[in-house]
């Protein structure tokens, strides 16, 4: 069989058709987002898949692919497990019927995430199985374990993956795919339909299952013992137990485990019997240590080894031996930053412009690439929370604003594919209570932050069939929102315009921009609707006065020459979007000479 | 094969070719009978940020990622980003090849502070074996400066002394068909250099 270097995403996804997963659903999360994506672009012949409008009805659909008998899985990043647990907890209760599991794709150091909960407490907290792979041989792997388990055991599997393991490359082995099959589906309420009287029985059952699969952590084959003497003995799991043997090699012995929820007690308990000094290695929260003391296991990890950020050889090495890789010592301050920003013809960027300009208002954020909207030169965002929390937060604030006369105006703005994840839900709690704010929908016609994928208003599905595309404009008049006000974000003057009328306006207000991202693969529609110049512009020297307004729109393809005080245009980056030029006080920004 | 693991860091800018070279080199060490683990440290490549690729290769790999002071070949795809990572690079016997080529970032362009023009005399001060490439010329020469990525990897894999794998196929195999040629010739240019 082939071997291939393959992330973990694409491992688990190649796991899913090999394993003979029926239906895949998900909504686009860093870093689990090419789960999903991998599915659709190798494997949609034989897996139904689909990106969901969030992480709840991914769920969802894949629970009642499951009933009906079919093997199915769900994807997301751990804040997604957030939105998803309403139905992940009760399905812990009913059970499947076609076996399921769903990828918790948890981000240890946050390279692109509000937190970094540890969701392995979720598992416990739904008292159901979980797999934990640490490489990508065992991601491909433990997706066909998972869905054995869910059948036997008769419960969701979480497979909880992190930020090093999705995203690292390393070798698997490829199977042949096993077919597919429908189990059949025979119609029993006291399994599936949990009203109080039936999920009091399903409860009973929940808490015989745990116990089962207690007993079945003991004797499967996921754990795995490396002796090496009884000097050192590691308990890790996930990518740590990687870090541990870079570090620790021969020196110690190992107990690998594979499946951690619930752990297997049995043999941790015989493998902590053999060793003089035991450490526990794991990443972010002490889960598994603090079951190790629970059960009269004396053990050493938190006590040195940081509970915060993303773990490495180094910090292991460091915590547990005292031993510091030596480095070169050199003068770091001379190194620029490198922040990531938005891009040069982004269609958020004039928005943020006008809208950093107003004084007095408070800008509410969300999640998306417009959350760099914060960062200098726009300084255009005050505060945010998670998915779809900028309306109703802002409908809060702007309560509290208007019970208190205090002089400032709430505006909140969410991305398209955020709106449609759980910003409606937001929008229509503003519009229902009268919310005296401004809500603007940046539609950029993706889902941007995570490498456009496509969502219910881009008109198409994962595999590019078309879609019907959903009409927010037409969403919010049916919510009961009056006032609405549609820009092209490219036009500062419309945007103006439109900002001063909805801030004017009492009750709520709503702005809706509509432009294509400027990295997006652009569909036909897209050309008709917005014919595009791409001519980049230019700033004549003789014109420029070094003002610095241009620059304050915080475009990548301008730069400014602090000893000429003159602003530059690099032809190359510049996608001709024409913001500068409309900000430029003495109109010295044109398209190219002779254009 | 010896059991040695070595280390390579791959850095630059988001839309360099960096993940590309990554490619090719993991490619051509699997062939060659290598495990090897690649990892994307930092992700938001399109939008203008600092992008490093970690590559390790040996008889048995264990951790996808290196620490500090770990690496054995510092490949810098821009030339301020040598700097930034130099602290990854092992103290001694390690070599650094930077791409004479610099790209302004956020803060440089608003003019709020200023690109180090020395930095590459700061890397050399501290690696003895720092190689300065023109890979972009190069590569312009050869007929595209965006097969500057691959230059760079010719050039690092001669300092790797891995010279006799079969490099053409991993090349074929990572590459678009029609791009293949110029990369051939931007690998060989790199191992020139």
């Amino acid at each position: 069989m082939a071997k291939e270097l393959m992330s973990g995403n694409e491992a688990v996804a190649r796991g899913a058709c090999e394993a003979g997963v029926s239906f895949a659903s998900a909504y686009p999360g860093t870093p689990g987002t090419e789960i999903l994506e991998n599915i659709g672009e190798k494997y949609s012949d034989r897996i139904i898949c689909e990106w969901a409008p969030n992480e709840k009805v991914a769920f969802e659909a894949a629970v009642g692919a499951s009933i009906i008998g079919g093997r199915s899985m769900a994807a997301m990043k751990h804040v997604g497990l957030n939105v998803a647990a309403d139905p992940m907890c009760t399905f812990a209760y009913t059970g499947v019927n076609g076996g399921m599991f769903f990828v918790s794709a948890d981000d240890p150091g946050m390279h692109s995430s509000q937190n970094e909960q540890d969701n392995r407490y979720y598992a416990r907290f739904a008292k159901i199985a979980m797999l934990e792979p640490s490489d990508s041989q065992e991601c491909k792997d433990m997706v066909k374990t998972a869905l054995e388990i869910s059948e036997r055991f008769d419960t969701p599997v979480m497979l909880r993956m992190t930020t090093r393991v999705c995203h690292s490359k390393s070798l698997v082995e490829f199977g042949e795919p096993v077919e597919q099959v429908k189990r059949e589906y025979v119609k029993n309420r006291t399994k599936f339909d949990p009203v109080p009287a039936m999920a009091k029985i399903m409860h009973s059952m929940v808490e015989k299952r745990w116990k089962a699969l207690g007993e079945f952590a003991d004797e499967c084959a996921l754990t795995r013992e490396i002796w090496n003497g009884g000097d050192i003995g590691i308990i890790s799991s996930g990518a740590a137990f990687n870090y541990a043997v870079e570090v620790f090699g021969d020196r110690a012995s190992y107990l690998k485990l594979g499946f951690t929820c619930p752990l297997p007690m049995g043999k941790i308990k015989e493998f902590a019997g053999k060793v003089k000094k035991l450490y526990v290695v794991e990443e972010l929260e002490p889960y598994m240590e603090d079951q190790l003391r629970a059960a009269g296991i004396e053990c050493v990890g938190k006590a040195l080894i940081p509970e915060e950020g993303e773990l490495n050889p180094d910090i292991i090495r460091a915590a547990l031996t005292g031993e510091e890789t030596p480095t070169i010592q050199y003068d770091k301050s001379v190194v620029a930053g490198r922040p990531p920003m938005l891009c040069a013809g982004c269609p958020h960027v004039g928005l943020f412009y006008e809208l950093g300009k107003i004084k007095d208002v408070v800008a509410v954020g969300d999640i998306g690439c417009y959350a760099l909207s914060g960062n200098p030169p726009l300084n255009a965002k005050d505060f945010a929370l998670c998915m779809g929390a900028g309306f109703s937060m802002a409908h809060g604030a702007a309560k509290i604003t208007e019970k208190f006369g205090a002089g400032h105006k709430i505006v909140a703005v969410m991305g398209d594919s955020t709106f449609f994840h759980s910003g409606m839900t937001s929008l229509l709690d503003a519009v229902y209570n009268n919310s005296n704010a401004v809500f603007i929908i940046v539609d950029n016609r993706i889902t941007g932050m995570t490498g456009h994928q496509e969502n219910p208003g881009s008109g198409f599905t994962i595999t590019g069939a078309p879609a019907p595309e959903a009409d927010i404009e037409g969403i919010a008049r049916s919510f009961g929102m009056k006032d609405i006000h549609k820009v092209n974000p490219m036009d500062l003057a419309a945007v103006r315009e439109a900002l001063n009328a909805s801030l004017a306006f009492e009750g709520p207000s709503l702005i809706i921009t509509r432009y294509p991202c400027v990295l997006k693969k652009w569909s036909q529609e897209d050309k008709d609707e917005f014919a595009p110049d791409r001519t980049p512009y230019f700033v004549d020297h003789d014109k420029c006065i070094g003002c610095r307004s241009c620059i304050r729109v915080g475009c990548p393809a301008l730069s400014y020459d602090k000893n000429a005080k003159k602003a530059s245009v690099d032809p190359r980056t510049c996608a001709g979007c024409g913001v500068c030029a409309q900000v430029c006080p003495k109109k010295a920004i044109s398209r190219k000479a002779g254009e | 094969m010896s059991d040695e693991v070595k280390n390579v860091v791959l850095c630059g800018v988001g839309g360099q070719g960096t993940i590309l070279a990554s490619k090719i080199l993991s490619s051509c060490l699997i062939d060659a009978g290598y495990d090897v683990k690649m990892s994307e440290i930092h992700g938001m490549s399109q939008r203008g940020g600092s992008v490093t690729t970690q590559v390790r290769y040996g008889k048995k790999v264990w951790s996808p990622i290196i620490g500090k002071g770990s690496a054995d070949v510092l490949v810098s795809f821009e030339k301020m980003e040598a700097l930034r990572y130099l602290e990854d690079v092992k103290v001694s016997g390690a070599t650094v090849i930077i791409n004479d080529y610099a790209i302004q970032s956020l803060p440089i362009l608003q003019g709020v502070t200023d690109y180090p023009e020395d930095c590459m005399d700061r890397v050399k001060e501290k690696v003895e074996n720092t190689k300065i490439v023109d890979a972009t010329s190069v590569a312009a020469a050869i007929g595209n400066p965006k097969a500057a990525n691959v230059v760079l990897l010719g050039a690092a894999v001669k300092a790797l002394g891995l010279t006799d794998l079969d490099w053409d196929a991993a090349i074929e195999k990572c590459v678009k068909p029609k791009f293949v040629e110029l990369n051939k010739k931007a690998f060989q240019a790199g191992l020139e250099v």
